[in-house]
Order: structure tokens, then C-alpha cells, then sequence
């Protein structure tokens, strides 16, 4: 294929001029800026704090999203740091443990659940309707009541924290150490219930990223022409939606139950079992993680292909891998339960699961070598943080098949050796990504480069910061030093490797400041980007950076799986819909032929309001059952302010027909 | 560097094997660790590969190759990769299966059993195969917050032992070990014979250990349980049968009554003082459970469940200030007079 | 109509948006009131008001002027971890050999409104060191002395007296009486106010 029509790949860092996709079309410059200024007009938020508070706009949720994620990331990291200092040396005083317990705990529900999670579904939330080429997510006020309910519960659980009663049973909180007669006080309902708000927000999330891809295609993005970031954003979107639901009967019903009114789900005197509790929460807790990594893959797979100028190798493939990846991540969550009185032939059935998930990740992989293979790379940092990944991730990735045989997890189990698993397949494998994927597309969201100097500098404090901080810790698990010790004995030898990994965290920390600054220089002084600078392949860089409120001026039509490479020098679009009201394209399930308008709703604070209810009811139900009456009370005035309709007449939805 | 020579030398090393399982286990260790690494080396260097042609292709100006002959060739290529790493992935299993599979059957030792859930008839399942040197050692040890309570088998009711924090067991004998748990989830784990086993209550689960020569092998709890989590350890001894039997016979026997005057005083302090509320002595009044077993106090190792060396000193600072070596244990302060704390000690250390 | 699509106009860096961090600071300031003292994990300190017990009225009867009782509250009334240990002391101890858990054998109910000696701290923990006539052993010496205000945080906890966030839940053994914090707080004014039964003919 020529070279023609893929904007300038060459030299990242400078101003990309487009001449293909996106060109200044032939039409007259009065009437281009009337189209623009109507829609501007129609889709913008109003000014200043109520327009804030009541957007419905997909862009500026989901940048809240990041923002506040990206925040307790930095939270999560202090926490981290302040275990490691602790952990530097033997019988350090640093920490005394019942403050350590509380660290360890929120560092883990912070990571997992206030960060990793609401992150990548915000990267989606942000690029999906960007990428399929429509306007708005599907149900855009549902989307503002996701955000505000995760802002409800990181809240919840830091307010804790910082009154002494933060969550001190570990992030996933066995019972029946996390049980009423163990665990006294009001931190392990506090636990219960943030778990209950992020979960809340986690499926708002995956219900939009589901039903927006599926109905809001531009016209021609068959399903096999849809970006691989796209398919695994709904992947896990479906995972989120069968995996969420297990963690909140398990913590919001079961767990507040037994201990706020006197249930025996887990009590084995009264017939219940505490077993219940680790079946429950790893039936979400192993999908979680692949929740978390999916999306990640999806990230990699935009970079690989812009960054390799070519589209990824085996499409097909590529998009079995990850719904297999989703579907088989099901079937794994007794590894995490090998230790336990379970059926021993049982147990070798999930060890040949969790072996057989390498398969469809390992195909990835190497059909992303093939690309690069195969590709012209530029090793822009984006492509570096691939290549990082791909390191770290195999790497981890072998250390999980360790944890797989349950010989050898009887033994490494809750050690050490957990921890420098997951952080060398979280970081290598989720984190990486994502920081490629921030210099990707902070270009996009601001209109600015990040320095990609800066860049190479951060990736690589972040890579040896890794290695030197969880490389010492698999090791440890190998000197048999147990996982979630506040301290330990002089005598054990493990003080150097402890030591070691502490400066490992202070490498990570350095890289994260490192970005950090970049950004913040970045917002004033980076080199304005246009709308393409990288020259990409997906529907996202035919519109401007920053994209306007309603995206694209006009839904673009796809001709082929990379949206602008396919479209040579023009992008042939749709006009017609409206323009002096909200309105979006909706387009058939498998072939996106276009189907009907929808009328897109406005801005309304009834999601906050709502949001507020719902944490009302879950905030003071961890003190008394009233609270879910009071919540469910103020919710019924929140979602009629939510759904009154505006007075405006309601139009029927006309159907389109477009002569191909 | 002192970093990984320590860690070749630890107390608690997996790769340190001292019984048949965790032989198996280092063994399949071992084994994966060359297979990962061999993996780890052929990705790395296929990635180094593909990202200097890349390179070359991008210095070069070249267009990226999309024709549909290298595109089938890569396809094949992924193809090969695919398939070689579904065999390594059977390789692995078949690994990973036999070797559990030897844990659990050992043609000189016992087998690792699990016993059902509660509601499962009373009563494990008999015991299979073999065992050299008579019937197994049983004996139940029951994680506590933050110790562990050893109750020895026995079928003379009389001759059942109950000691705390040490685990004395014969050279080459196998033995069963009952988990159970009084409170929370602890996890029973003395990596140089075994791999863990988590104790969690309502559940009786069996553990097959034999240590296959002498020596001192430390145990920690590996379930966080609480507070005293980091605190929770316990030795394992490995001995000679004869010795075995010497030590067995000596713990059997209920304390001996003091002989000197200090001694004497000091067995008036623990009767009269908050010690009786939750620690027991045999021979002695004291019979409370609460608290571990002190008959034969003196003879141990360690303090605290594998927390101080046992030593006056330490005895003393444990005594008084026991919140601050194990700051949430559920031993409280006690404030004595120093010819109190005194007498105190020259009985607790004469209960050998 | 098909018709290719104009690039924006390249538009201004978006600025920052407002921050609620005012409101949760202040949420942080009301929350840190409630359950500062609740959550605290006490392990090496003795209660301030250990050694005060002995200021308290035992009996209604006075000469002269009714003096003021002395109102003093322990810190343990509205801390979990010590109501907490008190439940776990209360049980490995064998209270309820003579109590059975609250409700009473040998021993008078603790769970109920009537309380012989006064149901102040201070009243429960002389109980307990002191030991009453008619079967109460005295456990002076034998109980230190945080332990035997968790203990009498606890009794108090059996029949609502105390704060209903700082209850413990249910224990993980068979249910035998009503778990703490469903009970409903008493009029521990009315319960005062019943002159002591050892006075009454």
C-alpha cells in the first residue's frame, strides 16, 4: 500500500500537518464555521461550576475518570513506599501493624479498585465513541452517575483512612478474620461498601462501553472492521459484567450482613462456611485481573499498529485471543485457593486452566513481534513502554505458571513471591501499557506533545524500578518469607533483599515523578499536536485535538479496518443529522448500516444527585439498616430530576437510508 | 550480593529441602525455572529481533512488508510458536501433575490426605501404603491467635501431650499433622518439609511431613491472621527416635515441684497473679487453655511462637512488657516487683 | 450525502476543573469526631480513669445532702477493639458459667435493666475486682487492669448501654443470644434510678 494518505509518520514530535484525512474541504469557509459553531452551540456544557457538575459529555467524564484514578495511583504509591520504608530493614519501628495491616489493605483496594480498574474503563470510555465514530456514549447520564458514585466511594474509603478506621483485612478480606467477632470496629463495612461503589461504577462503565459499540458504529464499521482497543474494551466490559456481581453479593450483602445484622453465611457453627467467602471473591477476583489486563492488550495493539505503520498482524486471531482470554479467565479462580481443603483432583483441573490462558495472550504477543516485525517502528516512547511490557509481562507471565502448579504454589503461595508476580504482570502488563498509551494519546485529549525525551528517561527508571523492586521479592518467596508482615526477624537473611527492593520503589517513584512533571510542563510548553501527529490508523485522529464537545462534525464512513489509512486522501462522512439538537447515529448490530437517529440527552444534575442518594444509602448503611431506606428515598427525587422530561417535543426517530 | 548469599542460607528456605515433598517440590522448581527461563530467552530474543528489523525497515524508509506472501509466512511462523507453546504448556502440566501426585503418594511415606468438608463422617480416611518404623505420629496442632497449640496423639488417653510453639519429631518417621484452626484462617507451613496448608475453621485437614534428617526447621504462619501475623512461628525439630522418645517422656512427666525458696516464690507469684487466668502447668492448679502450655517451659527454644530466643532476659521483657515486643498479642502487661518478677523467673525457668 | 470532513481549529488546552476537595475535607473533619476513638487499637496503654472506680457511690443512701455522683465515663465505652476483647475475655475466661453468655444461671443476668451493684463502669468493674457476696469471685490480681474495663465495656455492651456503632457483631459460634448491636440503647437513668437489691426487704 502506498504511503500516501497516512498523515506524517516520520517525526512525531513535530506539528503534524495533515493533507489527507481531515483536509480543508472545498466548501465554502462561511458556511464550514456555521456547522461547527451550531453544533458547539448544541453539545457544549454550560459555563463554569454548574457545567461541571451537570456534564453528560463522554470526554470530560472519562478525563475526571483518569484524573482522579491517576490520584490514588499516586495515594496507592505513597502507601507502597511507606510499607517499603518499613520493610527495609528487619524489626524496623517505622510502622507499628496495626497501621501497616491498614496500608497494605488500602494500597490493595486503592490499586485495584479505585485505580486499575476505573482507569482502563476510562481510557474506554474516552476512545471508544471516538474510535466507532459517534458523538456520545449511549446513556451519557448514566455515565456521569458511574463517575460520581466511584468518586463516592474513594472517598469513603480515604476519609476512613485518614480517621484510623481504614480497612486492616487485607484487599480481599477473608473471613472470618474479616468476620464480627474478629474484625471490631466499622473498617471492614467500610471496605464493604467502597467495594459496592466502585463496583456500581465498574458496570455503569461496561454497559456503556457495550452498548455504545454495538449501536453507535459509524455506517460501514462492520464488527470486523472494529480496532482491536474497541473489541477489548468490550470484552472486558462483558467480563465486568459477570464478574462484579459475585464481589458485591459477596462483600455488600453477605459480608455487611453477618456483621451488621447478624447473618451466618460465614459462620460455621451456625452451618455457613468461610470458604463461601473465598470461592465468591476470587470467582470475581481472577476475572478482575484480566479486566484490568484486556484493555491494556487493546492499548497495545493501538500502538503496535501506529507506531509500526501497518495494521496488526491477524486480526482474527487477535480478537479470538481476547475473547477467549475473557472467557477462559472464568475458569482460574481456585488457584488462588490451593492451600485449602479442597478436593485434590479438583485442584489439577485449575492449574491446566490457568496454563491453557497462556495460549491465547502468548498468540497476541507474538503476533505483535510479527507486526513490528514486518512494520516500520519508530520507537517513539509509546513503543517503548510496548516493548517494555512485553518483557516484564512474559516474565511475570512465567512466574504465574510457578504459581499454577500447585506443588510449588503449596510453597510459594501467600509469600513474597505473590506480590513480585503480581506487580511484575500488573505493572509490566497494565501499567506499562497504560503510560504508553497516555504519551499515545495525551496529544489527542490536550492538543499537546508530551516530551518524548522526557519519556525514554521515565520508561526506564520505571523498568529497572521495577525489576529491582519485585525481582528481590520473588526471591524472598523462595526464602520463605510470608506476605503481610509488618516486620520481620533479624535472623531470617531476608534484610538485603528487603533493602533492595525498597530502592526499587524509589526508582518507580521517580519514574512517576518524572511523568508527572512532564505533564505538567507539557500542558504549558509541549508542542502543539494537530490533529494526527502520529499518523494513526483509528477514526480518533480525524477529528481535532482536543475533539470538540460532539466529536466529529460530521459520523464518518469506514471502508476498512484502519479507518483513515482505508480512506485514502478523503474521509467520506454522513451529513444530516441535526444541528439544533443533540442527536446521534444509530446503526445495526453486525454490518453498522445506518439504522435510526437518536436524540442524545442534555446535561442534568440528577446524576449527582442520584449518586448522592446512592451513597447515603451505602454510607450510613454501615452503620444502620435505615440507611438504605433514607438512600433509597432521596434517590426517588434524584431520578426524577434525572429523567423529567425538558418539554422539548419528542421527535419520532427517523430512519435512514444511505445509498452505498 | 551478601543479599542472595543470605538468602541461600535461610531458616526457612524452600530450596533447602529436609523430607520427600519438599524434595518434589524443589525438584519441580528447579524444573520450571530452566523451562522459564529457556521461554523467557527465546521471546526475548525473538522481541530483539523483531524490533531491529523494524528498526532497519524505519532507517531505512522502507514501506512496512504487507504482501500476502510474508504475511502467510508470519501466519505459519505464529502458527509454529502457538503449537510449540501448547506442548510446553503440556509439558508443564504433566510436570505439575506428577509431582503432585508424588506429594501425595510416596512409595516410603505416607500419603497427603484432605479430609472432607464439615458434615463428612467422623473419623479420616484410614491411612494408606507402608510406613517404615511402625504407625504414624499424629498430631494435631491447632493455630491460634498468634501461637500454635501441638497436641500429640496418643491411644492411651493418658499419654497425650500438649505443648505449644514446638514440634519435636522423629527422624524418618512420618507424621501426621491434623489442622485445625480456633479463630481465624492461619496457614501451617515449614517450607524445608512441605508446602503449606491453610487452617481454617470448621475444617480438619491432614498433612503428611517426614523429615529425613536431623535439625532445627522454622514453621510460620503464612495466612494473614491479624495483628501478630508477622510474629507467628514455630520450630520443628527433627531427632533422633531415641531422643525423640527421651523428649517425649520428659514432656509426658507434669512439672517438677520447685526446690529452692526463689523457685518456690515464684510458683506463688504465677498462682496469685494473672498468669492462672490463662496459663496452664501440670502438677500445678493452673489448668487454663487460654494461653499456651508451660509444663515444660525451660525446654524450649523460642519465646513469643518463634518471636525471642528463650533467655531470662527475654523471658522477663516478655513478661512485663509483652505489648511491646508483640504490640496486640493477647498477653497483657504485668506490673511485678522486681523480687516478684525475680522469683517468677527462677520458676519458670526451672519447668524443664 | 457523502462530503469529507474539516479538521478543527486547534483549540486551547482545556483548564482544570474545580475540585470538591473543600467538601471532602470537610466531610473528613465530621467523620474524624465519630470515629476516632472507636477505631482505636489500644495495645500498651492503661484507660485514664483506671484507678478512679473508687470515687463512685455505691449505695442511694446518704446522710445529709445527696452528693453529686461522680460522672466519669471510660474511653472504652466507645471503642470497638475494647468491647471487642472484653467479648473474647468474657468467653475464654468462663463468665458464662455462672452468666451463660448474658442471660443468667447462677448468676444474675447481664443482658437485662436490673443491675444490683449499678451499672456505671466503675460499679462493674469493683464487681470484678471486688467480687459480691453471694458467689462473685473477687479477680483482683488476677486481671490486669485495661482487661477489666474491656470487660465491663463489654457487659454494658450485653444490655445497650454503650454506643451501637462500638458493639461488637455476632460471634462466629452457635447463636445464643441476641447479637449486641441489634439491642436497642437502655434508659440507663431508669436503671440508676432502682434502689440497690441489697437494700430492699
Amino acid at each position: 500500500m502506498s504511503d500516501e494518505g497516512r498523515g506524517t509518520r516520520d517525526e512525531p514530535d513535530s506539528v503534524a500537518v495533515l493533507d489527507a484525512p481531515g483536509a480543508p474541504p472545498a466548501l465554502p469557509e462561511a458556511q464550514e464555521e456555521t456547522v461547527h459553531d451550531r453544533l458547539e452551540r448544541v453539545w457544549r456544557d454550560e459555563p463554569g461550576f454548574w457545567g461541571w457538575v451537570t456534564s453528560v459529555n463522554h470526554k470530560r467524564i472519562a478525563l475526571r475518570y483518569i484524573i482522579t484514578a491517576f490520584v490514588f495511583f499516586i495515594l496507592g504509591g505513597i502507601e507502597a513506599a511507606m510499607m517499603r520504608a518499613q520493610l527495609a530493614r528487619p524489626e524496623n519501628g517505622l510502622i507499628g501493624p496495626d497501621l501497616y495491616n491498614q496500608l497494605f489493605t488500602v494500597h490493595g483496594s486503592t490499586m485495584m479498585f479505585l485505580f486499575a480498574v476505573p482507569i482502563v474503563e476510562a481510557m474506554g470510555l474516552y476512545f471508544v465513541p471516538l474510535m466507532i465514530g459517534t458523538r456520545n456514549v449511549a446513556f451519557p447520564r448514566l455515565n456521569a452517575y458511574g463517575y460520581w458514585t466511584y468518586l463516592i466511594g474513594g472517598a469513603l474509603l480515604y476519609v476512613a483512612l485518614f480517621t484510623n478506621t481504614g480497612p486492616d483485612q487485607g484487599w480481599f478480606s477473608y473471613v472470618p478474620l474479616a468476620g464480627p467477632e474478629y474484625a471490631p470496629g466499622k473498617r471492614v463495612d467500610v471496605w464493604a461498601q467502597m467495594v459496592t461503589f466502585t463496583e456500581i461504577a465498574a458496570i455503569v462503565g461496561g454497559i456503556e462501553i457495550i452498548v455504545t459499540t454495538f449501536k453507535q458504529r459509524a455506517p460501514g464499521m462492520s464488527l470486523n472492521r472494529v480496532p482491536l482497543f474497541v473489541w477489548a474494551m468490550v470484552v472486558m466490559s462483558f467480563m465486568v459484567l459477570f464478574a462484579m456481581p459475585w464481589v458485591a453479593t459477596a462483600s455488600t450483602l453477605f459480608l455487611a450482613m453477618d456483621r451488621l445484622i447478624g447473618t451466618h453465611f460465614f459462620n460455621v457453627a451456625e452451618g455457613g462456611d468461610a470458604l463461601l467467602w473465598q470461592h465468591l471473591f476470587w470467582f470475581f477476583g481472577h476475572p478482575e485481573v484480566y479486566i484490568i489486563f484486556i484493555p491494556a492488550l487493546g492499548m497495545v495493539s493501538s500502538i503496535v499498529a501506529t507506531f509500526t505503520s501497518r495494521p496488526v498482524f491477524g486480526y482474527t486471531a487477535m480478537t479470538l485471543s481476547l475473547v477467549a482470554t475473557g472467557f477462559l479467565s472464568f475458569g482460574l479462580w481456585v488457584h488462588h485457593m490451593f492451600a485449602t481443603p479442597l478436593p485434590q483432583l479438583g485442584l489439577s483441573f485449575f492449574t491446566a486452566s490457568s496454563a491453557m490462558i497462556t495460549l491465547p495472550t502468548g498468540v497476541q504477543i507474538f503476533c505483535w513481534l510479527a507486526t513490528i516485525w514486518a512494520g516500520r517502528a519508530r520507537f517513539a516512547t509509546p513503543l517503548l513502554f510496548v516493548v517494555g511490557f512485553v518483557v516484564l509481562f512474559v516474565f511475570g507471565g512465567m512466574t504465574g505458571l510457578m504459581l499454577a502448579a500447585v506443588p510449588l504454589d503449596l510453597q510459594i503461595t501467600d509469600t513474597f513471591f505473590v506480590p513480585g508476580h503480581i506487580h511484575y504482570v500488573l505493572l509490566g502488563g497494565m501499567v506499562f501499557p497504560l503510560f504508553g498509551a497516555f504519551y499515545y494519546w495525551f496529544p489527542k485529549i490536550t492538543g499537546r506533545m508530551l516530551s518524548d525525551r522526557a519519556g525514554k528517561v521515565q520508561f526506564w527508571f520505571l523498568f529497572a524500578g521495577v525489576n529491582v523492586a519485585f525481582f528481590p521479592m520473588l526471591m524472598l518467596g523462595f526464602a520463605g518469607m510470608p506476605r503481610r508482615v509488618y516486620t520481620y526477624l533479624p535472623e531470617m537473611g531476608w534484610g538485603g533483599l528487603n533493602f533492595t527492593a525498597t530502592l526499587g520503589a524509589a526508582l518507580i517513584a521517580l519514574g512517576v515523578v518524572i511523568f508527572l512533571a512532564n505533564v505538567a510542563w507539557a500542558l504549558r510548553n509541549g508542542r502543539l499536536a494537530g490533529a494526527d501527529p502520529w499518523g494513526g490508523d483509528t477514526l480518533e485522529w480525524a477529528t481535532s485535538s482536543p475533539p470538540p464537545d460532539y466529536n466529529f462534525a460530521h459520523i464518518p464512513i469506514v471502508r476498512g479496518r484502519a479507518a483513515l489509512w482505508a480512506a485514502g486522501h478523503e474521509l467520506p462522512v454522513v451529513t444530516g443529522l441535526r444541528e439544533d439538537r443533540r442527536e446521534v447515529l444509530v446503526t445495526t448490530m453486525l454490518d453498522a448500516m445506518p439504522d435510526s437517529r437518536h436524540e442524545a440527552p442534555e446535561p442534568t444534575v440528577g446524576p449527582l444527585l442520584a449518586a448522592l442518594a446512592t451513597g447515603v444509602a451505602f454510607t450510613v448503611g454501615i452503620f444502620t439498616v435505615w440507611g438504605f431506606f433514607i438512600g433509597g428515598l432521596l434517590l426517588y427525587p434524584a431520578l426524577l430530576v434525572w429523567a423529567w422530561p425538558r418539554g422539548k417535543k419528542p421527535r419520532e426517530h427517523e430512519v435512514i437510508e444511505v445509498p452505498e | 550480593m551478601a543479599a542472595s548469599v543470605a538468602a541461600c542460607s535461610g531458616p526457612q528456605r524452600v530450596l533447602d529441602p529436609a523430607g520427600p515433598q519438599a524434595e518434589h517440590i524443589a525438584r519441580l522448581a528447579t524444573f520450571l525455572f530452566v523451562t522459564a527461563g529457556i521461554v523467557c530467552a527465546i521471546v526475548f530474543a525473538a522481541l530483539a529481533l523483531s524490533v531491529q528489523n523494524g528498526r532497519r525497515r524505519a532507517d531505512r524508509g522502507e514501506a512496512p512488508d504487507e504482501t500476502p506472501d510474508g504475511e502467510r509466512r508470519r501466519g505459519r511462523a505464529i502458527g509454529l510458536a502457538a503449537a510449540a507453546t501448547t506442548v510446553v504448556l503440556f509439558v508443564y502440566l504433566v510436570a505439575a501433575v506428577r509431582t503432585g501426585r508424588a506429594l501425595a503418594w510416596t512409595a516410603e511415606g505416607g500419603p497427603t490426605e484432605r479430609a472432607g468438608p464439615p458434615g463428612a463422617p467422623p473419623g479420616l480416611p484410614p491411612e494408606r501404603g507402608p510406613f517404615p518404623g511402625g504407625a504414624p505420629l499424629t498430631v494435631e496442632v491447632t493455630g491460634r491467635q498468634w501461637w500454635w497449640e501441638m497436641k500429640y496423639d496418643d491411644p492411651t488417653p493418658s499419654r497425650m501431650l500438649t505443648t505449644a510453639n514446638e514440634l519435636h519429631i522423629p527422624v524418618g518417621r512420618p507424621v501426621r499433622i491434623v489442622t485445625q484452626s480456633y479463630d481465624v484462617i492461619h496457614s501451617f507451613w515449614v517450607p524445608k518439609l512441605h508446602g503449606k496448608q491453610d487452617m481454617i475453621p470448621g475444617y480438619k485437614n491432614v498433612l503428611w511431613l517426614r523429615a529425613d534428617r536431623p535439625g532445627v526447621y522454622r514453621g510460620q504462619c503464612a495466612e494473614y491472621c491479624g495483628h501478630q501475623h508477622a510474629h507467628m512461628a514455630f520450630d520443628v525439630i527433627a531427632e533422633s527416635p531415641a531422643e525423640f522418645a527421651r523428649w517425649y517422656e520428659s514432656q509426658l512427666a507434669p512439672s517438677a515441684p520447685p526446690t529452692d525458696s526463689s523457685a518456690q516464690h515464684g510458683q506463688t507469684v504465677f498462682m496469685s497473679n494473672a498468669c492462672i487466668m490463662c496459663h496452664a502447668i501440670g502438677g500445678t492448679p493452673a489448668a487454663s487453655r487460654v494461653g499456651p502450655d508451660l509444663t515444660h517451659l525451660a525446654s524450649r527454644r523460642t519465646l513469643a511462637a518463634g518471636t525471642l530466643p528463650n533467655t531470662r532476659g527475654h523471658l522477663a521483657g516478655w513478661i512485663v512488657d509483652p505489648q511491646g515486643i508483640k504490640p496486640g498479642a493477647r498477653m497483657p502487661s504485668n506490673q511485678l516487683t522486681p523480687d516478684d518478677l525475680n522469683a517468677l523467673l527462677d520458676y519458670l525457668r526451672s519447668l524443664k | 450525502m457523502v462530503a469529507s470532513c474539516a479538521p478543527e481549529a486547534v483549540r486551547p488546552t482545556p483548564t482544570p476543573s474545580p475540585r470538591a476537595a473543600p467538601l471532602l475535607l470537610g466531610a473528613a473533619l465530621v467523620a474524624c469526631l465519630s470515629s476516632c476513638e472507636r477505631e482505636q487499637r489500644r495495645f500498651s496503654e492503661v484507660p485514664p480513669t483506671a484507678t478512679s472506680y473508687g470515687a463512685v457511690v455505691m449505695s442511694d443512701l446518704q446522710p445529709g445532702t445527696r452528693t453529686t455522683e461522680v460522672d466519669v465515663t471510660t474511653t472504652y465505652e466507645n471503642n470497638a477493639y475494647a468491647i471487642s476483647e472484653g467479648q473474647r475475655l468474657f468467653n475464654q475466661w468462663n463468665c458464662s458459667g455462672c452468666h451463660a453468655h448474658g442471660g443468667g444461671g447462677m448468676g444474675p443476668p447481664l443482658m437485662d435493666d436490673e443491675w444490683i451493684y449499678g451499672s456505671e463502669p466503675e460499679n462493674i468493674v469493683a464487681t470484678i475486682l471486688e467480687g459480691r457476696p453471694n458467689g462473685m469471685p473477687s479477680f483482683r490480681g488476677r486481671v490486669s487492669t485495661p482487661q477489666v474495663w474491656q470487660l465491663a465495656a463489654y457487659v454494658r455492651s450485653m444490655s445497650g448501654l454503650t454506643p451501637k456503632d462500638a458493639r461488637p457483631g455476632r460471634t462466629d459460634h452457635m447463636q445464643y443470644k441476641q447479637q449486641e448491636q441489634s439491642k436497642k440503647p437502655e434508659d440507663a437513668k431508669r436503671a440508676q434510678e432502682a434502689p440497690p437489691a441489697s437494700v430492699t426487704p
